[in-house]
């Protein structure tokens, strides 16, 4: 039994490392190749053989604005996240939670509209922000993508709050607490892993949309981190500028890992805290 | 995508606009000398813009600020779009479609010219208020369409063949080649040299995009075939392109080109150049420069493209720059341009960003031939240049090449049959 | 599959029960349904307040282009005036001819396009499912530095996959570091079998994380107490899995190998830089849409787009009618177990909060 044990510990730590190389081992070829010089970037060592940070002083030299561009797309992905989660968890918990006509219908709706590729909505939405004089604004960026952030979300977060057991809300509801109360201080704690699940998605999948920002702003000061990467070019228009994308791409992805660390703690703690009483 | 609500909106506008166009341009219809009637909507002067793929060199921005301090009241803000050349022409097209006035003056691919004309998406400009007596011919070519001017030449390219010096010295050849049948002995000659085990002859950018319809039409144009003829009908299955495509295909086949180089774009031929993997590599000016801070530094020099039975034609690359037709303040945006694509910004531009010039006499200058050694064969090059099909569907035009071309190199089409079938793909695709 | 023990008021039943329901066919507890439907009188009109918004706010940014997308999709090409050498201003009404085509001459691409996008998708998905189930199965055990590995299994997901395609490209490339491992050279970007098996493993790569993610927070949600009482119960470790894991995670499952089939269906990057643009082994709708539409052919891009939209549609409705019990709750038998699932859940909790 103990053996059993013993090797079922070994084999959990074989399967974390399996899954941590799977993940990590292309990441891994984009550090080094982002720490490359351009003369060896074709290199196939698996260690730089100079380690030279030239490819991230190129990202930040200021002609590519990649700051400014990070702390728009932070402020695009953050609203977005934030009005899409907000908007779902109403419509969430009526499809999760309430009886009404057409609920499949309008459930099938939500997500066949996330379903239109973006290419195609993209002219008439450009059309629309140029009549009113939205180009160059970050609402012109967040509201197209409420388009493909809400369906994921709505869909997301039903599924949760359909998971959680609705006698537990008629208790504390004949306990004195009205609807809204019994599902905040109820359903969403108990929920807590698969709405944070949902913000994580949503934020990633708008923080890395490029179509629309790219299409919907010209000014470099509005421009958001993968237009800006998409602009990053070589010396000459031959020349990819492979290391400062991959420097690139290593600074945009490390953000949302430190966040997703920094908040991840908090809920776990939450939740062990809950569980713990 | 453009929507049937913007066409109803903007559809009488755009009928009366396209019939004005169309009475003044029949009325100096096919001659091209003439002053289009079109000068007199040259109005308005203020800010404007001008879009191009970012520029790293910093030199763009550097121009415009001589500009901006010089006309205080008509500034030219930089709109920079992606490095890749499918974005820029799709924002440029978004941009039309909406017929938004955000972009005035707009810097095209080469390729790209007959397309914007005949949208009328850009205006035709004055010929007379360009210098382009002063520049090369082949170039000047690339900015008309049917016999008239849609845009001013800015910047140019074309293909050189590289060759390792050291090695050809070395096995007694003294000059490089100028027909591929001479570059295939001095290859022999090169490969019975110890130095030169594992290394190929011969290659240039065969991956399936853009860069293969440029060797291809290399080929065909270097064994005196054409793509598409004087008037712009596709003529492509001849005897001679044949020849052209044979050549390539047969090195294909014979190993003379490196079965890898089906994935070659211009910086994979660059690197196995320099890594000392290759004899010959056809690629563009700005390899040289880099070469020269690599292995092979001090060991390799340019040449003319060699051709069937003589020197070769390259096809050409390069910038032209257009005026938008949906922009305001024209005539402050004609004036840029003239400005933008004077013989001195073509010369700031090939010092600090090694862009080659338009300007005939610039490649012979001392100074510069001094800075940028390949200068003359670039000329050469340039003066022999073919431009790349003149068509109004370039986009189709372009993939019916890659496709057949590709076919034939792989080997799963012989190259007659890939020829015969482009030659109908092609007549497909102008025929609209 | 019956013999093993589980516990009772788990879902063991469930899967037979809900084969058993042919769709369509009426469900047999629609006098429970009205009951609830009752019970909560006035719903309709707080459903109406909660739902408009998200509702409103995708008509204005989806709706409207989409609707513009299906008119555009009946017109032709602009033809070329070859007197003036202009393109002439207006489109040609061609009613249906654009879907027509696919059927004709122009039809090979089409297809072809049809089969790469949904082998792409079986493929892709399948495989995902597996990685990302296994996944989230090994994070949800404890063990140390569990909160760093799950934010590093969210990489291959948070990289924005134009640059994971460049990277990937990089991995393929000729003289790559691919080739280097495997010791022999395989030129991964021409035409061929090969091409395909790289954009899988890249697409794989990527989106693996997410059906984890999402797969893991369903586990998360699930109470300790279940699987403790499948354990005194004496169920053996794939049983636990069989009968009280997946039935559980069932829903979260589906809805992320639903998106993920949605996107899947829409690949576009990943093949168009990986391997490049026209490369047939890899041209997928949303590529020939695009082709179609950077040559100004707005109408067939239209209508090859109008297209995916209803491949699309037809398979999120085959999700919604799967998913439909666990969605939406008004799914007969299945709506049944899951019910007295979640009673049961719901005693463990009361007795956890209790205690």
């Amino acid at each position: 039994m103990t053996i059993t044990a013993k090797w079922r510990g070994r084999l959990l730590y074989v399967g974390v490392a399996a899954v941590v190389a799977y993940c990590l081992a292309p990441f891994y070829w984009m550090l080094v190749s982002s720490l490359r010089r351009t003369s060896d970037i074709f290199d196939t060592s698996l260690l730089p053989s100079t380690v030279s940070f030239e490819n991230y002083r190129a990202v930040f030299s200021p002609s590519q604005g990649f700051t400014r561009a990070l702390l728009n797309s932070l402020i695009v992905a953050g609203i977005t996240t934030a009005l899409a989660l907000l908007l779902a968890t109403f419509t969430a918990y009526a499809m999760a939670r309430l009886e009404f006509r057409f609920k499949r219908l309008i459930l099938t709706l939500i997500i066949a509209t996330s379903m239109f590729p973006v290419v195609s909505i993209v002219v008439p939405l450009l059309k629309l922000f140029t009549d009113i004089g939205w180009i160059n604004t970050y609402q012109s960026m967040i509201v197209p993508s409420m388009s493909f952030a809400l369906p994921l979300a709505v869909w997301n977060l039903t599924t949760f709050f359909r998971q959680m057991p609705d006698e537990l809300e008629h208790a504390a509801m004949i306990d004195g607490c009205t609807r809204g109360q019994a599902f905040r201080k109820i359903i969403i704690p108990l929920a807590a892993p698969g709405i944070f699940t949902t913000a994580i998605i949503t934020f990633i999948a708008a923080w890395n949309e490029f179509l629309i920002a790219l299409s919907m702003t010209n000014k470099p000061a509005m421009q958001t981190a993968p237009v800006a990467i998409s602009k990053f070019s070589g010396a000459t228009q031959f020349e990819t500028p492979f290391g400062s994308q991959m420097a690139a791409g290593v600074l945009v992805t490390i953000p949302l890992v430190v966040m997703v660390l920094l908040f991840q703690r908090r809920i776990v703690a939450g939740l062990t805290a809950g569980a713990a009483k | 995508m453009k929507t049937r609500t913007t066409r109803a909106l903007q559809c009488s506008a755009t009928l009366v606009a396209a019939g004005l166009l169309v009475t003044a341009c029949g009325s100096s219809g096919g001659s091209g000398s003439g002053e289009p009637a079109a000068s007199t909507s040259f109005q308005g002067r203020g800010p404007i813009t001008y879009v191009a793929g970012k520029d790293t060199s910093g030199v763009v921005p550097k121009v415009i600020d001589r500009w901006n301090t010089l006309h205080p009241k008509e500034k030219v803000t930089f709109i920079q779009l992606p490095t890749d050349a499918d974005s820029q022409r799709q924002q440029m097209i978004q941009n039309a479609e909406t017929k938004s006035d955000a972009y005035t003056v707009l810097s095209l691919d080469v390729v790209w010219t007959s397309e914007f004309a005949a949208h009328q998406w850009i205006d035709r400009l004055p010929e007379k208020q360009f210098p382009l007596q002063n520049m090369l011919k082949p170039v000047v070519e690339t900015a008309k369409y049917r016999g008239n001017l849609y845009a001013a030449p800015a910047s140019s390219d074309g293909g050189v063949l590289y060759y390792r010096t050291d090695l050809l010295k070395k096995a007694g050849v003294t000059k490089p080649p100028a027909t591929w049948s001479e570059m295939t002995a001095d290859c022999a000659k090169v490969k019975k040299l110890p130095e030169a085990e594992g290394m190929s002859c011969y290659a240039g950018q065969f991956q399936k995009y853009e860069g293969l319809t440029v060797n291809f039409a290399e080929a065909v144009n270097s064994a005196g075939g054409v793509v598409t003829d004087a008037n712009g009908k596709p003529d492509v299955d001849t005897p001679e392109a044949q020849k052209g495509l044979d050549f390539l295909a047969g090195s294909f086949k014979d190993g003379a080109i490196p079965k890898e180089a089906i994935t070659y774009q211009e910086e994979d031929g660059r690197q196995a150049f320099q890594s000392g993997k290759l004899i010959f590599l056809r690629n563009w000016p700005y390899v040289y420069a880099l070469a020269e801070k690599s292995k092979v530094a001090g060991r390799f020099a340019a040449a003319p493209l060699p051709g069937l039975s003589g020197p070769g034609s390259s096809s050409l690359g390069g910038h032209n720059l257009a005026l938008s037709s949906f922009a305001r303040n024209k005539a402050t945006a004609l004036d840029f341009m003239k400005f933008f694509s004077s013989e001195d910004s073509a010369s700031t531009f090939l010092k600090d960003a090694s862009l080659a010039p338009p300007y005939a006499d610039l490649y012979d200058d001392a100074s510069l031939v001094k800075q940028y050694p390949y200068l003359p064969v670039l000329k050469q090059s340039i003066l022999r240049a073919v431009p790349r099909p003149r068509v109004v569907q370039y986009g189709d035009v372009t993939s019916a090449i890659q496709q057949e071309a590709y076919a034939a190199l792989t080997g799963s089409k012989s190259s007659a049959q890939a020829l015969k079938d482009l030659q109908s793909e092609l007549q497909k695709s102008t025929a609209q | 599959m019956a013999d093993i023990k589980t516990p009772p008021g788990t879902a063991v039943d469930e899967p037979g029960r809900a084969a058993d329901r042919r769709p369509g066919q009426p469900f047999p507890e629609a006098g429970l349904r009205r009951t609830r439907t009752r019970a909560t009188a006035g719903s309709g009109r707080m459903a109406t307040l909660l739902v408009s918004p998200t509702l409103l706010v995708l008509s204005v940014v989806v709706l409207y282009p989409t609707i513009m997308a299906l008119k555009e999709s009946l017109y032709g090409t602009k033809g070329l005036d070859p007197k003036t050498g202009f393109i002439r201003t207006t489109e040609p009404f061609v009613g249906l001819r654009n879907y027509t085509g696919i059927f004709g001459a122009a039809g090979d691409r089409f297809w072809n396009a049809f089969w790469n996008t949904t082998f792409f998708t079986v493929v892709t998905v399948g495989l995902e499912t597996l990685i990302g189930v296994a996944m989230a199965l090994i994070m949800h055990k404890a063990f140390r530095g569990r909160a760093l590995v799950r934010a590093g299994i969210l990489v291959p997901w948070a990289v924005p996959t134009a640059i994971s395609a460049l990277l990937w490209r990089w991995i393929f490339n000729s003289n790559g570091i691919a080739n280097a491992v495997i010791g022999h050279q395989i030129l991964w970007t021409t035409e061929g079998f090969h091409a395909k098996v790289a954009v899988i493993i890249a697409e794989v790569w990527k989106t693996a994380p997410f059906i984890g993610l999402l797969v893991l927070a369903g586990l998360q949600v699930i109470p300790k107490e279940v699987y403790e009482a499948a354990r005194i119960d004496g169920a053996s470790a794939l049983g636990q899995f069989w009968h009280i894991t997946l039935p559980l995670v069932k829903p979260a499952l589906l809805v992320a190998v639903l998106f993920r089939c949605l996107d899947a269906l829409r690949m576009f990057d990943l093949p168009y830089i990986l391997v490049g643009a026209q490369k047939n082994s890899v041209e997928t709708l949303s590529m020939l849409a695009q082709n179609e539409a950077s040559n100004v052919r707005f109408g067939p891009a239209s209508a090859y787009a109008v297209l995916l939209f209803l491949y699309v549609l037809l398979i999120a409705l085959a999700f919604v009618r799967v998913l439909g019990a666990d969605l939406v709750g008004d799914g007969g038998a299945t709506g049944r177990s899951a019910g007295r699932r979640r009673r049961r859940i719901t005693a463990l909790r009361r007795a956890e909060v209790t205690a």
